[in-house]
C-alpha cells in the first residue's frame, strides 16, 4: 500500500464524493416526486390506469441502469431533431443527462416499492376512514399514503444504498464523481489497487453514515408502532 | 425493420456472453451466498464476523468497484496464496473469470441475509424432530433445513439474478466482449449509437422477461405441496 | 460443508488459466482507436497497430495472438499484471508510463491537434469557458488537464465516444492525436469539422510497451521494427492508412 499516494489523492477523491452525493440526492428527490403518482396508478383496480405505467416501470427495471444512461446520452444525440430542440441545453449537459436516467431509474424502483406498501395498508384502515366520511384524496393524503410510506421506508432506505451505488456509473459520461476521479487519477499514478481501495473505504462510509441516518428516521416515524 | 448492418451476429454472441456471464455469476454468488449465511449463522464469533465483514462491505461499495477490484486485485491475491502453498508459476485469471467472481460476489453477499433468513425460518420443532430421530448435524443440514430453506429462498433469489442480470452489463467495463461491448463495437462502425443501445435494451429486457417468467414457475415448483392458506 | 468446499475448488480450478511464459507473444491492443485499432464485424482487430504487430511477429518468426479489445484507462495495469506480454496500441512514450513499463524504439510519431467544427469561432489562444474533450489516460487528456486552464474538461473512456459528443456538439473542441483524427475527419461523421490552428508538437512517439525488465522481447521488438522499415513492409503498411509517412 502506497499510503503517500492516497493521501495525496484524498482532497480530490472527496471532491467526487461530494458530486456523487449531489446526484444521489437529487435524483432520489425527483425519483421519489415521480415515484408517488405511479405508485398511486399501479395500485389503482382500473386495468387501464394499473396497467399504463407498467410500461414505465418495466423499462427501467428491466434493463441495466448502464444501457440507460448511454441509451440517453449518446443515443439521444444520434437524432438532429433532438439536438435542434429546446431540450438540447438540458440534454447536452452530462450532469442533467444522468440526472434524468437516475431519477427515472429509481423513480421506477420506488413506485413498485409504494405499490406494494399501498396494496398492503390494512383494508380497516381505510374502510374506517370511509366510514367517518373522507373523501378519496383525503383518505390517500391522510391515512393510505402516512401508513404506506411508513411501511415503504426499509425497502426505499435499502433503494436509496443502491443508488449510491448505481451512481458509480456516471464517470461513464465523463463526469467527475468519485469513481470517475478515482479512474483520472489511476490514469496518472497506476495504484489502481490503492486508489480503488480509498474510492470503496469512502463509499462503504457514506453508506455506514447513511444507514445510521436512515435507521433514526425510521426509528422515529415509526415510533407509534411500540 | 432495423438495419444492423451486419452486425447481428456479433450482438448475438454478446448477448449468449452475458447470458453465460449471468450463470456463472448464479452458480458462483449460490456457494458464496449458502458460505455466508453458514458463517453467519455459526455459533463461532469468528466466522459470524467474517460473514458480517463479507455482506456489509461488499453491499456498501458499487458493484463496478467489485468488479475492477476483483480484476485488478484478484489476481494478487490468488498468487500470493498459491505462492504460500509453493506453487510458482504465475496464475492469470481472465476476464470473464473476474468478472464471474465479481458478480457472483456481489450477489453471494445478498444471498447470505436471503439464505439467512430461510434456514431461520424452518421451524424449531422439525429440527427437534430430526434430533429425536437421531439424525447427525449434517443429515439435519442436508434433508432438512436446506430443503426447506431453499423454497423459501427463491422469491429472494429470483429477484437478486434479475439484479446480477443487469449487472453483467458492468463487465462491458474491463472490455469482456458481451451484449454492452459488442453494442459499443457496432456502434463505432455505424455511428448509430441509438439504434444499437436500444436493440440492446430490448434483448436485456427480453432476458429478465424470460427469467421472470423462469422464476413464477420455479416458485410453483418449489412450492408444489404446500397448502395455501387462502385458495 | 465440505461438499461446498470442494463446488468453490472446482469452480475456481475449472476456469483459472494457467499462464505459462511459453513461446505465443499475447499483443494487447484496445480496438476503440481506428484507424490504428478497432474492431470489425467478425468480432476481430483490425488496423495500422493490429498490421504492424502482425508484420513484427512475421519478422520475428514468433506465434502471436492478438488481445483486444481492452479497456484503455488500465491497459497497462493488465501488461504488468502478465495478461499479455506487450501492448501494440498506438502508445505515446511518456515519462509517466516509463516509470510503469518499457518501451521499444518508436514506431511512429504523432502530434497532437485541436478539432472543432468548421466555421466555429473557436480561438486556440482563448478557451476559457469552453467544453474540451479528450480520452481519459492518453497525453491528450494530460494536455487538457494541464496545460488548458479554466475549460470544462470531459474525459472519455474511448475515442470513439469523444468523437460522438463532438458530432453532436456536446463538446466544442477535441484535443486528440493528429492522425486518428485525420482519418476521422475523413469519416462521413466527420465531414463538417476541421482542424484549429496548428498542430501541437509534443514530441510524441509512439512505442510497444513491454513489461519491465523484459529486455529480451523489448530488443526483439526493436531489432523487427528495424526490418521492416528496411524492407519496405513498414511502408506497405503505412500506405494503407495515410498517404504519407508516418514513421
Amino acid at each position: 500500500m502506497n499510503w503517500e499516494e492516497i493521501f495525496v489523492a484524498l482532497p480530490k477523491l472527496l471532491d467526487g464524493a461530494v458530486l456523487t452525493l449531489e446526484l444521489v440526492f437529487i435524483s432520489c428527490i425527483i425519483g421519489f416526486v415521480i415515484a408517488i403518482p405511479v405508485a398511486l396508478m399501479r395500485a389503482s383496480q382500473n386495468w387501464w390506469v394499473s396497467n399504463i405505467p407498467l410500461i414505465y416501470t418495466f423499462f427501467f427495471r428491466g434493463t441495466p441502469l448502464l444501457v440507460q444512461l448511454f441509451l440517453f446520452y449518446y443515443g439521444a444525440a444520434q437524432f438532429d431533431a433532438v439536438r435542434e430542440s429546446i431540450f438540447w441545453p438540458v440534454l447536452k449537459e452530462a450532469y442533467w443527462c444522468a440526472l434524468i436516467v437516475f431519477a427515472l431509474n429509481t423513480g421506477a424502483y420506488t413506485a413498485e416499492i409504494f405499490r406494494g406498501a399501498i396494496q398492503a395498508v390494512p383494508h380497516g384502515e381505510v374502510e374506517a376512514g370511509i366510514a367517518i366520511g373522507m373523501q378519496k384524496h383525503t383518505l390517500y393524503r391522510r391515512i393510505v399514503l402516512p401508513r404506506a410510506i411508513r411501511m415503504a421506508l426499509p425497502a426505499y432506505g435499502n433503494e436509496i444504498i443502491l443508488m449510491l451505488k448505481s451512481s458509480a456509473l456516471a464517470y461513464t459520461i465523463t463526469l467527475f464523481d468519485l469513481t470517475g476521479v478515482t479512474r483520472t487519477i489511476i490514469a496518472r499514478n497506476y495504484l489502481a489497487i490503492e486508489m480503488y481501495f480509498t474510492a470503496g473505504v469512502i463509499y462503504l462510509l457514506m453508506t455506514f453514515i447513511f444507514i445510521q441516518v436512515w435507521m433514526r428516521v425510521e426509528k422515529r416515524l415509526l415510533k407509534f408502532q411500540n | 425493420m432495423i438495419d444492423l448492418q451486419g452486425f447481428g451476429p456479433q450482438i448475438a454472441l454478446g448477448a449468449w456472453m452475458t447470458v453465460q456471464v449471468a450463470f456463472g455469476g448464479l452458480i458462483v454468488g449460490l456457494v458464496f451466498g449458502l458460505m455466508g449465511a453458514a458463517a453467519k449463522l455459526s455459533p463461532y464469533a469468528v466466522l459470524r464476523g467474517m460473514g458480517q465483514s463479507y455482506t456489509t462491505v461488499v453491499r456498501g461499495i458499487p458493484e463496478i468497484l467489485v468488479v475492477l477490484i476483483v480484476y485488478f486485485g484478484g489476481e494478487d491475491i490468488v498468487n500470493r496464496i498459491a505462492e504460500s502453498v509453493g506453487y510458482n508459476d504465475y496464475i492469470e485469471i481472465n476476464v470473464f473469470v473476474a468478472g464471474v467472481c465479481a458478480l457472483g460476489l456481489s450477489f453471494g453477499a445478498y444471498a447470505t441475509e436471503v439464505f439467512r433468513g430461510a434456514i431461520q425460518s424452518v421451524p424449531v420443532g422439525q429440527i427437534e424432530a430430526a434430533v429425536a430421530c437421531g439424525m447427525h448435524s449434517h443429515q439435519i443440514y442436508w434433508r432438512i433445513t436446506l430443503p426447506q430453506a431453499m423454497r423459501l429462498a427463491i422469491p429472494g433469489l429470483g429477484n437478486l439474478f434479475q439484479v446480477l442480470l443487469k449487472d453483467t452489463s458492468l463487465v462491458s467495463l474491463i472490455a469482456l466482449p458481451e451484449l454492452m461491448r459488442t453494442s459499443q463495437a457496432a456502434i463505432q462502425n455505424t455511428k448509430e449509437p441509438f439504434t444499437f443501445y436500444f436493440i440492446a435494451a430490448l434483448i436485456y429486457l427480453g432476458i429478465t422477461t424470460v427469467v421472470l417468467v423462469g422464476q413464477i414457475y420455479a416458485e410453483r415448483w418449489a412450492n408444489r405441496g404446500v397448502k395455501r392458506a387462502s385458495a | 460443508m465440505k461438499k461446498i468446499a470442494f463446488a468453490l475448488a472446482a469452480v475456481l480450478g475449472l476456469s483459472v488459466s494457467m499462464a505459462h511464459a511459453g513461446d505465443k507473444i499475447r499483443i494487447g491492443t484496445e480496438g476503440a482507436y481506428p484507424p490504428f485499432n478497432g474492431i470489425d464485424k467478425d468480432g476481430k482487430a483490425f488496423g495500422f497497430d493490429v498490421d504492424i504487430a502482425n508484420a513484427l511477429c512475421a519478422e520475428m518468426k514468433a506465434e502471436c495472438e492478438i488481445i483486444a479489445p481492452l479497456d484503455w484507462d488500465s491497459i497497462l495495469i493488465g501488461l504488468k499484471k502478465k495478461k499479455y506480454d506487450a501492448v501494440v496500441a498506438s502508445m505515446s512514450i511518456t515519462e509517466e508510463r516509463k516509470k510503469a513499463v518499457d518501451f521499444t524504439e518508436p514506431y511512429y510519431s504523432n502530434n497532437l491537434t485541436l478539432v472543432a467544427k468548421k466555421g466555429s469561432s473557436v480561438d486556440p489562444a482563448n478557451l476559457a469557458g469552453k467544453a474540451v474533450g479528450a480520452q481519459r489516460a492518453t497525453i491528450a487528456a494530460n494536455y487538457v488537464t494541464d496545460e488548458l486552464k479554466d475549460v470544462d474538461a470531459k474525459l472519455y473512456d474511448t475515442q470513439e465516444n469523444a468523437y460522438l459528443d463532438l458530432a453532436s456538439g456536446r463538446i466544442d473542441l477535441l484535443v486528440s492525436d493528429k492522425l486518428p483524427a485525420y482519418d476521422w475527419l475523413r469519416s462521413e461523421q466527420g465531414q463538417g469539422f476541421e482542424f484549429i490552428g496548428d498542430a501541437i508538437d509534443v514530441n510524441d512517439k509512439i512505442g510497444i510497451a513491454v513489461r519491465k525488465k523484459d529486455d529480451e522481447l523489448r530488443e526483439k521488438f526493436n531489432a523487427a521494427i528495424k526490418a521492416i522499415v528496411a524492407n519496405g513492409t513498414y511502408a506497405k503498411i503505412n500506405e494503407k492508412y495515410f498517404p504519407f509517412s508516418i514513421y
